[in-house]
C-alpha cells in the first residue's frame, strides 16, 4: 500500500473530474431550472447510474409530488420555489474568486480568528490555488492506511460505480424516501455525498473527515451521505467544518444515514457554518436535513452537533435503537443570532429491550432569533428496561429572541424510565460581574460562560474540532449582549 | 491609595450609602464594622464597580485616578481586588482556565506578554499552598459544588494570584470554623506588603485578632460613623451596636 | 353534521353569538391526530353519535355531595335540578344566576370558537349554564357545582361564567359524574373565569364519570394584577376526558397554581391540555401534574408555558410525573415552553418510571403484601398532586373515590 504516491493521487484527482465527465462546455451541462422526470433522467445519465438508482430516484419525485412541505416547526420563511431551482450543475471548473483579494474581508477575518492558517483558508474560500502541498500529503498517507484497513471513504457517486451493491443494499433503509417532504426531494435529486464502510471488526483509527476529502471542495445542495458500520466495527466521523461556508444555493436538503450493525458504534460529529444571512436578516441558507442512524444489537450511535450558521435550520439527527442494549446519543450546541431561526433536537426510538438514550441539547439565542428545541423520545412496548434522560437548557442573550422547548415523550412499556429537563434562563448577570472584578473584559466573560455552558456538549466533540468550535461560539456571538 | 470623599449611592431609588468618607494608604489593614443592612457590601459593590448602584454624589479616587469613570473590569486590572460575600459559580468553567484568562487580560492591559503555561502551573501551585486549596479544586469548575468554606478559600487564592493593590474582603470570615479562619487569615497576612492595602469588612472581633487592622471604622446608616484603633473592634463585639445606634440614629 | 342533528340552537345565547357559534362549528374540520392539538387524543367516535338533549332526575344526591358545608347546585345533563339545589345558604356577597331560571341570554364569551370545534358546540347547542358574580372585597365565598350524566347519548353542553370582583375570595367545587347506567353521554362543558385585582380564587375540579362517558372540559382564565389563581384537577373515572385550561395572565404580580392528578384503569383515556399565557411581567405559576395509569389506559399531558416579549422577571415552573402499571397503558407527555423575553426563570420536567422495586420489597419485608404495598406507593406518588388541595372535605371525597374504584386506602 505504500507505494500508493502523490502520483497516484493526483491521477486519483483527474479521474475524479474525468468522471463527472464535463470537462468540454461548461454552460451545456446544466441542467435547466425546475423539476420534472426528465430533469432526473438527466441527472442520473450525466452520473451515469444504474438503472436501479434511477428507479430509486423516480420514485423518489412522485412521492414527492404528493406531498406538502411541512409547516409544524417553529420557523417562518418564504418557502422555496422548486421550480426556480437548478438541480444539476456540473461542478465548477471555474474557481469561486478570481484572486485572494476577491474574498470577502470579514470572512478573512472570522476565518483567521479562528486560527485557520492562511493556505488553508484560500482553499476553503475555493481561490484557485495550486493544491496545498500539506493537505496533499496527509491526504495521500490517509488514504492508504484506509484502504489497508478495507475501509472505503468516497463520495457517493463514485461508491454508486465502485461498490454498487453496498450501496443498494443499504441506502434508504434508514430513511425510506416516504419519510418527509425534504428526504423525499432529496432521494429524487441528490447531487453527490459520501459514502463510508468499515468492515466487520475494523476500528478506524482516525477521524473521518469530509474536510479531508479535498478533491470535492463545496458540498452540494442535495447532499446524501451514508455510514456503515459492520459487526464490531468503529469510526468516528466529522463533517463541516468551522470555517463560514458561503454559497449560493438557498436551499441545502441532506439526507444523512448511519447504520450501525451489531456491536458496531458510528460517532458523528458535526460543526455546521452556513451563511446565516446578514445582520438585517437577508439571504442566508436554508438547512433542511434529515439525518438518522440505526442500531443493532449492543451497538451505539452518538450523534454531536454545534450549529450556528444557516438563516433557517430544520434538524432532528435522530437513532432507531433496534437492537437489544443498544445505545444512542445527542448533544447538540444551537446558536442562533441576529433573525436565524433554529429548529433541531432528536428522536430517540426505543425499540429493543435495555435501550438507553441521552440528549444534552443547549441552545442559545441572540439578537432577534428563535431558537427552538424539538425532540420525541418514543418508548415502544416491547422495549423492557429503557432508559431516557435529557437535559435541554436554553440562554438568552437579548430580550428580543426567543428559545422554545417541545418535548414529545411517548411511553408504552411499564418498565421505562424517562427523565427530561429543562431550564431556559438569561445568562447570568452575577456571573459576568464576578469575571469582571477579576479584569475579564466584558466580551471574553461572555465567551467564557457560554463556552462553559456547552461543556458538556463540547467534549464530545474530537480534540482539533473543539478548540475550534469553542472559538466559533465566541464569533457567533460577538456583539450580541443586550 | 484610595480615598473615597462624601459618597451617596442609590439602589432602586433607595438611599442606601450617604456622604462616605475613607481613606486608605498603602501598607495599610482598615476593617470596616456595622449592623446588617449598613450598607457594607453596598460599598464594596460600589468601588467594584456593579451597575445596580447609581452614585449621586461625592468621589473616588484610586491611586490617583477618578475610580468611578472606570469600567469594572478596568478597576480590577488597575489592582482592585474584591473578595465576594457570596461567590458564584460558573459551571463548565475550570478556575484554571478563569483564572489564566483574568491574569493575561491584565499582563496585557499592563502590555505584558501573556504568561507562560509552565510559569502559571508552577505560581498556581504555590498560591493554592498559601491557602491549603486543595489543587484538584483548581481544575474543578469555578466555585461549582465548592462547599462554603472552599469558597472563601478560592476567593483568597484567586486574590493571591492576581495580586491587586487593594483588595476589599466582604465577610470572608463567616461560614469559616477555627482551622479554616487561620488558613485564610494567613493567606491575607502572607499577600501583605508595604505596596498594598486591604479592606476587611466582618461582623466578628474573631477575624481581628488574625488580620489585624491599623483601623477599625462602623458604618451604620450609609455612613462612617466612628473610626479608632483596633480595640474599638473589641468594644464593639462586647457592647453591640445598639449604643451607636442610640447616639447616631 | 349529522352530529348535532338531533339538537336545537340554544335559547341562551343571543341570536347572534348562536350564528357565529353554529358558523365556527360548520367551518372547523373535525379533530383528527394529524393536527398537533389532537395528536394524540381521538374523538372519531363522537362523530358518529347521535347526542340529544336529554333531561333527567336525580336519584340520591347525596352520593355526589363533596363538600357538605358549600351550597350547591345541581345539573342533570346539562338541566338545572332546581327542587335539589340549595342556593339559600349563599352569602349575600354572592349572586348565582341559573340562565333558565332567570331567562338570561348570553351575548359574549371569553371562549376561543374559532378552530375550537367542542366550544363552538358547547355555545351554539348551550343546554344551560350559570352566572357567578362574587362582589368587591368578600371573602369565604364558595360554591359547589354538581353535574350528573344520565341515560344514553345525552349530551350536556354547560357554561360556567365567574367573574370575581377586586380583592374577594372564592372557592368553587365543581364534580361530574354519571348516574349508573348511563352510556355515551357527553359532558361538553365549560368555564370561564374573571380574576379581579388581587382577587383569590381556587378550583377544585372533580372528574367521575363512568367509563361509557365522554367528558371535555375548557377553561379560560383571565388574571388580573395580584390575583392568585390556583385549580385542582382531579380525574378518576371517566372513558374520554379532555381538559383544555387556557389561563391569560394579564396583571403583574399574580399567582398562578395549576395542579392535577390522573389515576386511571381499563381503556380510560385522559389527556390535560394546559397553557400558561404570561402576557406581563413579575408573575409567577407553577405546575404539578402526576398520574398513575394502569390496563389499558393512555394519559396525555401537554403543558404550555408561554413568555410573551417583555414578560420580564417569570418565573414558570412546570412538572408532569407518571407511572405505569400495566404494559398495556400508555403516557404522552409534552411539557412546552415558549419563552420571548430574557430575564426569566423557567424550568419544566417529566418523568416517566414504574414503581421503585426496592421500595416495594422493602414493604413487603415488613410483612405489607404486594398489592397493598404497590397502592401505598402509587398513592404517595400522585399524593403529591393531592397534598395540593386544601379543602379537607376535597381530599377525604378524593380518598374515598380511591377506595371504591381502586381499592386503595391511605
Ligand atoms: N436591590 C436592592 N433594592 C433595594 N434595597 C437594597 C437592594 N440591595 C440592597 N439593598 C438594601 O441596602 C441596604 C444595605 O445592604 P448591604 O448589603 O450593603 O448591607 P450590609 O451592611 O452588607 O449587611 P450585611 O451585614 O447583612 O451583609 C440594605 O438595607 C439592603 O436591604
Ligand atoms: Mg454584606
Amino acid at each position: 500500500m505504500a507505494n500508493y504516491t502523490e502520483n497516484e493521487l493526483a491521477k486519483d484527482l483527474e479521474n475524479q473530474e474525468y468522471k463527472f465527465g464535463f470537462t468540454t462546455n461548461i454552460e451545456s451541462d446544466k441542467a435547466p431550472k425546475g423539476l420534472n422526470e426528465d430533469i432526473i433522467r438527466f441527472i442520473s445519465a450525466k452520473k451515469n447510474e444504474p438503472e436501479w438508482l434511477l428507479e430509486f430516484r423516480l420514485n423518489a419525485f412522485r412521492i414527492w409530488k404528493e406531498m406538502t412541505e411541512p409547516e409544524w416547526a417553529h420557523v417562518q420563511y418564504e418557502k422555496p420555489d422548486f421550480q426556480d431551482i437548478t438541480y444539476y450543475a456540473a461542478p465548477k471548473q471555474t474557481k469561486k474568486y478570481e484572486s485572494w483579494d476577491d474574498v470577502d474581508p470579514e470572512m478573512k477575518e472570522t476565518m483567521t480568528k479562528l486560527g485557520i492558517s492562511l493556505e488553508e483558508q484560500k482553499r476553503l474560500t475555493g481561490v484557485a490555488v495550486d493544491f496545498v502541498m500539506d493537505s496533499v500529503s496527509v491526504a495521500t498517507s490517509f488514504k492508504a492506511k484506509l484502504k489497508e484497513l478495507g475501509i472505503v471513504f468516497c463520495s457517493f457517486s463514485e461508491a454508486v460505480q465502485e461498490y454498487p451493491d453496498l450501496v443498494r443494499e443499504h441506502m434508504g433503509t434508514v430513511v425510506p424516501t416516504t419519510d418527509n417532504f425534504y428526504a423525499a426531494l432529496n432521494s429524487a435529486v441528490f447531487t453527490d455525498g459520501s459514502f463510508c464502510y468499515i468492515p466487520k471488526g475494523v476500528k478506524c483509527p482516525m477521524e473521518l473527515s469530509t474536510y479531508f476529502r479535498i478533491n470535492e471542495a463545496g458540498t452540494g445542495q442535495f447532499e446524501r451521505t451514508l455510514v456503515i458500520a459492520d459487526e464490531g466495527a468503529y469510526v468516528s466521523y466529522l463533517e463541516g467544518c468551522t470555517a463560514p461556508q458561503r454559497d449560493e444555493n438557498q436551499l441545502h436538503a441532506a439526507v444523512v444515514e448511519l447504520i450501525a450493525k451489531d456491536n458496531a458504534e458510528i460517532k458523528y460529529s458535526t460543526v455546521q457554518n452556513w451563511f446565516p444571512g446578514d445582520k438585517e436578516g437577508k439571504g442566508g441558507v436554508f438547512n433542511f436535513v434529515t439525518k438518522r442512524g440505526i442500531c443493532g444489537t449492543n451497538s451505539k450511535i452518538s450523534w454531536t452537533q454545534v450549529e450556528t450558521g444557516s438563516a433557517v435550520t430544520w434538524k432532528y439527527p435522530s437513532c432507531i435503537l433496534k437492537g437489544d442494549n443498544s445505545v444512542g446519543e445527542f448533544y447538540s450546541v444551537a446558536v442562533t443570532n441576529n433573525f436565524q431561526q433554529a429548529d433541531t433536537g432528536t428522536k430517540m426510538i426505543h425499540l429493543g429491550k435495555n435501550t438507553k438514550s441521552t440528549i444534552i441539547s443547549k441552545g442559545i439565542s441572540a439578537g432577534k432569533s428563535q431558537n427552538s428545541y424539538r425532540g420525541l423520545v418514543q418508548i415502544h412496548k416491547n422495549a423492557d428496561n429503557a432508559r431516557n434522560f435529557s437535559q435541554c437548557d436554553s440562554l438568552l442573550m437579548t430580550d428580543t429572541c426567543g428559545a422554545h422547548t417541545f418535548p414529545y415523550i411517548e411511553c408504552k412499556n411499564p418498565t421505562a424510565k424517562i427523565e427530561h429537563e429543562a431550564t431556559t434562563s438569561k445568562i447570568g448577570e452575577d456571573q459576568i460581574f464576578y469575571c469582571l472584578q477579576r479584569g475579564i473584559s466584558e466580551e471574553k466573560a461572555i465567551s467564557l460562560i457560554v463556552n462553559g455552558y456547552c461543556k458538556e456538549v463540547l467534549n464530545q466533540l474530537p480534540m482539533e474540532f473543539a478548540v475550534e468550535a469553542q472559538k466559533l461560539l465566541t464569533i457567533s456571538l460577538e456583539g450580541s449582549v443586550g | 491609595m484610595i480615598k473615597i470623599e462624601n459618597l451617596h449611592a442609590n439602589i432602586d431609588g433607595k438611599e442606601i450609602l450617604k456622604g462616605l468618607n475613607l481613606e486608605v494608604n498603602a501598607g495599610e489593614v482598615h476593617a470596616i464594622m456595622g449592623p446588617n443592612g449598613a450598607g457594607k457590601s453596598t460599598l464594596a459593590s460600589i468601588l467594584a464597580g456593579k451597575e445596580d448602584y447609581e452614585v449621586t454624589a461625592g468621589s473616588v479616587t484610586f491611586e490617583g485616578k477618578n475610580l468611578l469613570e472606570l469600567e469594572t473590569d478596568e478597576r480590577a486590572k488597575e489592582g482592585l481586588f474584591l473578595a465576594f460575600q457570596y461567590p458564584v459559580e460558573i459551571p463548565g468553567v475550570s478556575n484554571i482556565n478563569f483564572l489564566r484568562t483574568a491574569l493575561n487580560e491584565k499582563r496585557e492591559y499592563h502590555g505584558q506578554e501573556p504568561i507562560s503555561a509552565k510559569e502559571f502551573m508552577e505560581m498556581v501551585r504555590e498560591k493554592s499552598k498559601l491557602v491549603e486549596l486543595d489543587p484538584k479544586l483548581a481544575s474543578r469548575s469555578v466555585n461549582e459544588g465548592f462547599s462554603g468554606g472552599e469558597k472563601k478559600r478560592n476567593e483568597i487564592f484567586q486574590m493571591a494570584m492576581l495580586e491587586p493593590k487593594l483588595s476589599i474582603l466582604d465577610e470572608t470570615d463567616s461560614g469559616l470554623d477555627i482551622d479554616a479562619l487561620r488558613i485564610v487569615a494567613g493567606g491575607v497576612n502572607a499577600l501583605k506588603s508595604k505596596d498594598n492595602a486591604t479592606i476587611v469588612i466582618t461582623h466578628y472581633q474573631r477575624l481581628l485578632d488574625y488580620i489585624v487592622p491599623d483601623f477599625v471604622h462602623v458604618l451604620f446608616d450609609g455612613k462612617i460613623v466612628k473610626s479608632g484603633p483596633k480595640e474599638l473592634a473589641l468594644e464593639l463585639e462586647e457592647k453591640g451596636y445598639d449604643w451607636i445606634k442610640a447616639e447616631f440614629a | 353534521m349529522s352530529f348535532t342533528k338531533n339538537l336545537s340552537i340554544s335559547p341562551f345565547v343571543s341570536a347572534e353569538l348562536a350564528e357565529k357559534a353554529k358558523s365556527a362549528l360548520e367551518a372547523t374540520p373535525w379533530p383528527t391526530t394529524r393536527m398537533e392539538h389532537w395528536k394524540y387524543t381521538r374523538v372519531a367516535k363522537l362523530q358518529k353519535l347521535n347526542f340529544a338533549d336529554h333531561t333527567g332526575t336525580l336519584a340520591n344526591k347525596e352520593q355526589y355531595i363533596i363538600d357538605p358545608d358549600y351550597p350547591t347546585v345541581f345539573f342533570v345533563n346539562g338541566h338545572f335540578i332546581a327542587s335539589e339545589s340549595d342556593l339559600n345558604t349563599l352569602d349575600n356577597a354572592i349572586s348565582v344566576k341559573v340562565l333558565s331560571e332567570e331567562k338570561i341570554k348570553i351575548d359574549q364569551s371569553s371562549l376561543t370558537i374559532d378552530d375550537e370545534l367542542f366550544n363552538a358546540l358547547n355555545t351554539a347547542y348551550l343546554t344551560d349554564g350559570i352566572e357567578v358574580n362574587v362582589s368587591k372585597k368578600s371573602t369565604g365565598g364558595k360554591l359547589q357545582i354538581i353535574h350528573v350524566l344520565s341515560g344514553d347519548t345525552a349530551i350536556s353542553n354547560f357554561k360556567t361564567i365567574i367573574n370575581i370582583e377586586d380583592f374577594a375570595e372564592f372557592d368553587v367545587i365543581q364534580g361530574f359524574f354519571s348516574e349508573q347506567g348511563a352510556v355515551n353521554c357527553f359532558a361538553n362543558v365549560s368555564t370561564e373565569i374573571k380574576a379581579g385585582i388581587n382577587s383569590t380564587v381556587t378550583i377544585n375540579k372533580f372528574q367521575y364519570e363512568d367509563e361509557a362517558c365522554f367528558h371535555i372540559n375548557t377553561e379560560v382564565v383571565e388574571q388580573e394584577k395580584d390575583s392568585h389563581f390556583t385549580i385542582n384537577t382531579i380525574t378518576l373515572n371517566g372513558g374520554l376526558v379532555r381538559n383544555n385550561l387556557k389561563i391569560d395572565v394579564n396583571g403583574e404580580n399574580a399567582t398562578t397554581n395549576l395542579y392535577g392528578a390522573y389515576v386511571l384503569k381499563g381503556k380510560q383515556h385522559v389527556d390535560n391540555h394546559t397553557v400558561v399565557d404570561h402576557k406581563v411581567a413579575n408573575c409567577y405559576s407553577n405546575e404539578l401534574y402526576k398520574g398513575v395509569m394502569d390496563e389499558n389506559s393512555t394519559a396525555v399531558f401537554n403543558g404550555k408555558v408561554f413568555v410573551r416579549p417583555d414578560a420580564q422577571k417569570i418565573n414558570a415552573f412546570q412538572s408532569n410525573g407518571n407511572v405505569l402499571l400495566s404494559g398495556d397503558a400508555t403516557i404522552n407527555s409534552k411539557p412546552e415552553l415558549e419563552i420571548y423575553a430574557d430575564d426569566v426563570k423557567c424550568s419544566h420536567g417529566s418523568t416517566t418510571g414504574q414503581l421503585d422495586d426496592d421500595a416495594i420489597f422493602y414493604l413487603e419485608a415488613r410483612g405489607i403484601s404486594k398489592p397493598k404495598a404497590m397502592a401505598l406507593l402509587v398513592s404517595a406518588f400522585v399524593g403529591e398532586a393531592f397534598d395540593k388541595i386544601e379543602n379537607e372535605h376535597v381530599q377525604g371525597f378524593i380518598h374515598q373515590k380511591l377506595h371504591e374504584r381502586f381499592n386503595w386506602q391511605f
